[in-house]
Order: structure tokens, then sequence, then C-alpha cells
């Protein structure tokens, strides 16, 4: 899935991003961010709270402005993009509408968009499909778990064929078993759609268990320090998170992180990054999947 | 239990209408038990003399009232509490609209917002009742549209502050993601900002369903039509046949329970996937 194309569907050049209020101080959330993502691929960004991975995430999706320098999606500025309705996007939390059932929530976005009812209606059997929740169209979401909740969300983002799925730490709030089933749900749906996903994560294992390129950022000021290529097989599965090379990527990154957070200063949210990652990767080795 | 009970990862089951009749027993037995026990109580007292001087009619004196006078007499009750949901409902209905109306402007525009927010969270902690003589004034005593002005008045607030929070209070995600649609701002409205303002308006309607006996009444107690439930209370007080008054208050709570009741009704109706709904069913 690595395979080398020119194309490249997002094009970050020159962003710099400041917050702050007049008179007061100046933060720096993101200064020279260049990055170009091609099509298909899958780009975690990595790195500690603050460091404005969020914030880039958001600026691709044109919900933020940047302060200087430009993001294109499909050759188009990113606000054209959204206008034409490139993105999809799944947030930490899933942001189903309570009043609307599963698949009610799925055809949110499609009858926005103006698709007449028979193609909303088989697309969101589709979707629903895809993410293995047929049974549950009736349902509101007050019925389902968190992670089918989510589950919902992802078919939402998908129903309408984005050419990005735009994913900010998607599977934060849960648990860590139904986080590495959620996981290979997203590679296998990755997989049949082909779409391009930019992640938001700050778990280690997670980021190299999907990733085509892992980008890690440090904080204060957010930047880019380090892309790790993960060239692990694929498909990958349960027995992916046993190999020695996920190992190696999983110290590679954490290493990676660990020199991003030389700048910062001691007790920097970087050890905690570091710290969390160990029992997931305990739970790996004990093949739990 | 059913094949459903066992549905993949733990989705839960609806219970069945059999545990659900147990459930709803158990949950209303200890209020019933204890009405039931203070009426008795309130019975012996009085029949005993405990009371002393005090003018207390029994339960089965105003229950022997209520029924004299339901319908004929110098205080037809039946008449008189239907004249006063009368008022009250339409005092409600224009309270409620005038209410709606001046949220969603407040939703929607900044400015009007910092200003009229705080003035409505304001005068609803006045004294409203004391406006009760001049409504009367100026809408006309026997009008029952002056009874109505009052509990417009009253409920006004209450709808005005939940629909604006209800309006404006959407988790900033959602908002999020109806830019990343490219939705405009009148579609966010229909789809995100006024489903989000449903439960609060039931909420404020409950609060304002009762309200709007209390300012009927009150509204009534200044002067008017002598056939509501207000006069009538003020009429055989100054009469001492405090069973007619009692008879008239407790058809006076009555209604106001019914009217309640119609609304939570009708919010399971409108809004059956509200979370306090869920909460709250026994």
């Amino acid at each position: 899935m690595t395979a080398p194309t020119v194309d490249a569907v997002v094009r970050i050049s020159g962003v710099d991003k400041l917050f702050g209020a007049e008179g007061g101080a100046v933060t720096t959330a993101l200064q020279g961010i260049n990055l170009d993502i091609r099509r298909g691929e899958f780009v975690s960004l990595i790195g500690p709270s603050g460091c404005g991975k969020s914030t880039l995430l958001r600026i691709i999706g044109d919900l933020i402005q940047p302060t200087t320098g430009t993001v294109t999606v499909n050759g188009k500025l990113c606000a054209l993009a959204r206008r034409d309705r490139d993105y999809g996007m799944v947030f930490q939390a899933p942001v189903l509408f309570d009043w609307r059932t599963v698949e009610d929530n799925v055809k949110l976005p499609l009858e926005l968009m103006g698709w007449d009812k028979a193609r909303r209606d088989e697309r969101a059997r589709e979707m629903l499909g895809l993410v293995e929740l047929g049974d549950f169209m009736r349902h509101y979401p007050y019925q389902l778990s968190g992670g089918m909740q989510q589950r919902v969300a992802i078919a939402r983002a998908l129903s309408f064929e984005p050419s990005i799925l735009l994913m900010d730490e998607p599977f934060g709030a849960l648990d860590e078993m139904t986080r590495e089933r959620m996981n290979q749900e997203v590679l296998r749906i990755w997989e049949r759609t082909g779409i391009t996903v930019v992640f938001v994560t700050h778990s280690i294992p997670e980021a190299v268990f999907l990733s085509s390129r892992v980008v890690v950022m440090s904080a204060r000021p957010g930047r880019i320090t380090d892309i790790i290529e993960i060239d692990l097989p694929r498909p990958r599965d349960v027995d992916t998170r046993e190999q020695r090379r996920y190992f190696e990527l999983v110290t590679e990154v954490r290493e990676a992180l660990r020199r991003g957070g030389d700048h910062a200063e001691p007790g920097s949210p970087v050890e905690d990054v570091a710290a969390a990652a160990s029992p997931e990767r305990t739970m790996a080795e004990g093949g739990i999947g | 239990m059913s094949v459903a009970a066992t549905t993949p990862r733990g989705v839960p089951v609806p219970p069945t209408r059999s545990s659900r009749w147990g459930r709803r027993v158990r949950f209303y037995a200890p209020t019933v038990l204890v009405f039931v026990t203070t009426v008795a109580l309130w019975e012996i007292a009085v029949r005993s003399g405990v009371t002393g001087g005090v003018p207390l009619p029994a339960p089965s004196q105003i229950a022997d009232a209520l029924a004299e006078n339901w319908a004929a007499g110098r205080w037809p009750l039946a008449k008189a509490a239907a004249a006063t949901l009368f008022e009250a409902i339409g005092g409600l209905v224009i309270g409620t609209v005038a209410g709606v109306l001046v949220a969603f402007a407040t939703a929607r525009y900044a400015t009007a917002r910092e200003l009229l927010l705080p003035l409505a969270i304001g005068a609803s902690a006045v004294p409203i009742i004391a406006l009760a003589p001049l409504m009367n004034n100026w809408f006309g005593v026997i009008n029952p549209l002056s009874k109505m002005m009052m509990v417009a008045v009253l409920v006004f607030f209450p709808i005005v502050v939940n629909v604006t929070r209800g309006l404006t209070q959407v988790e900033p995600a959602a908002l999020e993601l109806m830019r990343s649609y490219a939705a405009s701002e009148g579609t966010i409205l229909r789809v995100l900002r006024i489903p989000n303002a449903l439960p609060y308006f039931f909420t404020a309607l409950k609060v304002a369903a009762t309200l709007s006996l209390i300012g009927a009444i009150v509204g009534e107690y200044f002067g008017g039509s002598s056939d509501v439930l207000g006069r009538v209370v003020v009429q055989s007080a100054s009469a001492l046949r405090f069973d007619v008054t009692w008879a008239a208050i407790l058809l006076a709570a009555a209604t106001g329970i019914v009217f309640y009741l119609v609304i939570v009704a009708i919010e399971r109706l409108v809004i059956p996937w509200h979370a306090s709904l869920r909460a709250q069913e026994p």
C-alpha cells in the first residue's frame, strides 16, 4: 500500500498556526509544517498532548485556518475541498444524533447532499454492512456500545465516498480490547475502499499497526520531527502485533518521540506517551486479540 | 430469556411486558402507600378531635363537598375548573409561542443573546405574580384574557431561557461535523439545533404547565368572573365553607397533575429517544 505514486492527495506547505488573544501571550501551535500525503495512504500523526496534531488535522479539513501556509487537497485549496465534500470526519466521540436511528445517522450527510431516497437507503444498508452493524439499523445510538457507536460514525463518514478520511483519536475513549478490534476493522475498510486516511493518535502501537507512514510531532512549538515508513506486510492482523519487525518499529517511533521530547521541558507529556504504550505492548505479546 | 438476550457485544435487551409491569408496581407501590396512609391519618385526626380549634375538614367531608358542588349550587366546581384550565391553557400557548420566538432570536443573534438572556434570567427571579392586578386593569377584569396574560408572562421566561440553551448548547464536535458537510446555518438549525432543543423545551413546558395554573388562579384572586377556581376559593373561605375551599384546592391540584401528565405524554410521543425519559421509566 506504500507503492510510490507521485499523486499527492494532500499537500501541506509552510503551515504555521499561532493562537493568542490580542495583547496576550501568543502560542505557536504549529511551525513550518510541510507534508505530502499520497493517494490511498494511511498516515498517522502522533505526538504528545499540545503538539498540534489535532490542530493540523482540522487545518487539513478546513475547520481551522492556518496563520500562514496553504493546504491543497486534490489540487484544490482545502476551503474548496470542504465545500466539495471531500472530507469524512470521525472524532473521538461518535457525535451521533440521539434523535436519529443508526440508519438515519448514516444517512445524514446523504440527506444534506441531496441524494434521493432509494440511493440513501441502499447506501446506508451497504455502509452498515461494511461495519457489520446491519442488524442494528433501527436501533437508537443509546442502545449501542461505545465501539459500535464509533463504527456507526465511521459508516457515516464513508457513506458519501469522500476522498479523505480524517480521524481524530477515534478510539481514544475505548478500552484496549475494543480498540484493537476497531484497528483491525479500520484496516479492513481501508483496504476495501482504498480511501486516504489521516489518523491522529497518541498510541504508538496503534499508529504502527495501522499506518503506511507515522508522522512524529513534538510540542512547543508543534512541528514534525520524524516521518517513519511502516514496512510491515499487509494484510495486517493479530499476528502482525507479534512480529519482531513490529516491535522494532514501535521502538523506533518511541525513540523518535523521545528525541522530539528532548526539546520540551522535563516532565513533558512525552514520557506519558511512552509509559502508556508499554501495557499495550505487554498485551500484544500475550497474543490477546 | 429470548434469543435477543444473547445479541453479540452486550446490547441491552428490552424487558418483557410482564417484568415491566412488575417493576412498575414495585416502583409506584411506596408512593401509593404513603398517600393512602396520609389520607387515613388525616381522617382519623379530624374525627378524634386532635386538630382542636383549627377549621380543617376531614377528607370524607371534602369528598362530600366535591360531589355536592360538582355541577350545581353556588359554586359549580367542574365549571370553575374548566374555566380556570381554559385560562391556563390560553396563557400557556401565548407565553410559549412568544418565548420560543424570542429564544430563536436570542440564539441566532449573539448581541440579542448578550442583551436579553441576563435580563430574562433576572426577570424570572422577580415575583411576577405581583403584576396580576395590573393585568386585570389592562386587559379587563372580566375578560379571561387578563388571566391568560398573567399566565403568559409567568411562563415566558422559563421557556426563553431553556429553549435558548437548547439551541445554543450543542456539542462542538457536532458543529464541526456539520461544517465538514459544508452545511449552511439554516441547515444546522433544522438538523441539529432544533432537535437538540426539544428536550429543553419540554422541560420548560412541564414547569410552565404548573406555573400556568398558579398564574391563572392568582389572577382570579384579584377579581373577575365568579365561576373560576380562584374565586371559589376566595368566596367559599370567606363564607367559612372550608370543605368547598378544600375541594376547590384539590380540584386545582388534580387539574395541574393531569395537565402535567398530558405534557409528559406528548413529550414521550415527540422525543421518545430522550435520555431522561428512559432513565425515569420504571
